[in-house]
């Protein structure tokens, strides 16, 4: 049986807008959510900006219960609930329910557990103070924690998993929602990721020197894909929620579509071939891509737009590149490329979920957003693809096809074809 | 202080866990935190610790297991507080 997959509910929480209507706005009109922080620069961080949601904690209290409100203290977790909770509404379903949903599922993904949060815990054991840490610890240092209070909240019943794989963490989430409906072990998945990237996880990315560090004074200048002075990644914050559907079901109920999903693929470059626990083996990057193109039945001539992973670092070239060689296209040929990195920064586990909400959006919306800050485009990438494919201002056009990917560190990479939906 | 005192005090410390709050405000002693007040009973360690900061009082594993009703927890906490 051939079953198609629709998305029919979006939520999100991002450096530059937290909800849809806010998120919408902000990718028309190019705003950043990168801004100083004033902490980074007392810890002597060589990167003193992040991309960092405007997010009241309180409201949570209008998702979760009181009781289940007092002692949350993961933020990763609070991102979670709010994008899950608001795509799952926007979809058209009630929170509510005495009876387990046996027929949805969740699949959230992160990094790691808030280690601020968990500082408190460490500094309580260390004092010997271990029985005053109380019942609220486990379930929010525990990685699945995130899906558990989703879940929880809205008695999913179906499979409930918590996956993890860098930077991939979000595509590798929609995909597998996507397979589980495809094969018919689910008819719903609430599927997304979430990270907090608090001060001592940026620290460890700091040490690394992968991090903007040149543009401290100007935070909204600071995250540069594709551009001659990307001079490394701007950490962000954030979530990203899809409901995603049996097309039958959706159409039964009489759901909103906002587009399908036409096929994705996820794999490793095996860490060989050039690739390495921090770099991609381009040829793994390569076969993912393809197969994703191959799954989803299209020709890569059909792609309108790329939605890259495209950090703004050395990097970037050389994913340019390997779109170039897996489609088979350059030059003036290319298909539109954009970045949600120039305006969010590098929202890793949860860069994924909310560039996948941001390129559903620019498909039912019909544009492409900007690239902002792309003032001066790499050489090396001029190279290959003609100027105009990077648009440095929003493109009104039909978007019916776009490929998105991330890359993740471990070498794993993920990359998904969304297209418009078409009662064909 | 007397036992309608840590009464009053207790249902502070009852609220967070509870969504009931017109059942928290009648409660009595043969009150149950799980049955009655639907406390998950993985918070009713957390209960026993706030009680705990609250009295400045520190609560045994065994005296903290017959923390079931109210009139058990006011039990435990008076015995606590008289041995101050």
């Amino acid at each position: 049986m051939n079953r198609r997959v629709v998305v029919t509910g979006l939520g999100v929480v991002s450096p530059n807008g937290t909800g849809l209507p806010a998120f919408l706005n902000a990718l028309q009109n190019g705003l950043s959510g990168i801004r100083f922080m004033p902490l980074y620069q007392e810890l002597n961080f060589s990167c003193q900006v992040a991309g960092v949601p405007d997010f009241e904690w309180e409201q949570l209290k209008s998702y979760i219960s009181e009781v289940t409100f007092h002692g949350l203290k993961g933020t990763n977790i609070g991102y979670g609930i709010k994008a899950a909770l608001d795509a799952w509404a926007d979809a058209g379903f009630a929170y509510d329910t005495d009876e387990t949903r046996w027929d949805t599922g969740c699949i959230f993904g992160n990094s790691i557990a808030d280690t601020e949060a968990m500082k408190n815990v460490i500094i309580r054991v260390d004092n010997k103070e271990a029985r005053k840490l109380g019942s609220r610890v486990v379930e929010q240092a525990m990685n699945s924690g995130v899906t558990s209070y989703i879940a929880g909240r809205l008695g999913l019943g179906n499979k409930v998993i918590t996956n993890s794989a860098a930077c991939a963490t979000g595509t590798q989430a929609i995909l597998m929602g996507y397979e589980y409906i495809k094969h018919g072990y689910a008819k719903c998945m609430l599927a997304g990721s979430s990270e907090y990237v608090d001060p001592y996880v940026y620290g460890a990315f700091d040490s690394m020197r992968v991090l903007s560090r040149k543009f401290n004074d100007q935070p909204e200048k600071a995250s540069r894909p594709m551009s001659a002075t990307a001079g490394g990644f701007v950490p962000g914050s954030g979530a990203g929620a899809l409901v995603l559907e049996d097309l039958e079901f959706a159409l039964e109920r009489g759901a909103t579509i906002y587009a399908e999903i036409l096929g994705g693929s996820s794999n490793s470059g095996g860490q060989r071939g050039g690739g390495s626990m921090t770099a991609p083996n381009p040829a793994g990057v390569i076969k993912s891509i393809e197969e994703a193109v191959s799954m989803a039945h299209i020709s890569p001539d059909d792609i309108d737009l790329i939605s890259g992973h495209l950090t703004a670092t050395m990097a970037d070239k050389q994913e340019i590149q390997n779109w170039s060689t897996a489609l088979k296209r350059g030059g003036k040929d290319f298909p539109l490329i954009n970045s949600l990195k120039s305006m969010i920064g590098h929202c890793l586990s949860a860069a994924g979920s909310i560039e996948s909400v941001a390129a559903i959006l620019q498909i039912k919306h019909n544009f492409a957003h900007p690239n902002i800050n792309l003032d001066d485009p790499n050489p090396g990438i001029l190279e290959l693809i003609d100027r105009e494919r990077m648009p440095a201002i929003q493109v009104n056009k039909d978007i019916n096809i776009l490929a998105k990917a991330n890359f993740g560190f471990g070498d794993v990479n993920t990359c998904l074809i969304f297209s418009k939906y078409k009662n064909k | 202080m007397n036992r309608t005192e840590i009464l009053e005090e207790l249902k502070k410390i009852l609220s967070p866990y509870t969504v009931d709050k017109e059942k928290l405000a009648a409660i009595n002693d043969d009150t149950d935190l799980i049955k009655d007040l639907k406390i998950n009973s993985a918070n009713l360690v957390d209960i026993i610790i706030d009680a705990e900061e609250k009295y400045n009082v520190e609560i045994d594993y065994d005296s903290a297991e017959k923390m079931i009703k109210v009139g058990s927890c006011i039990d435990v906490i008076a015995e606590r507080l008289s041995e101050k």
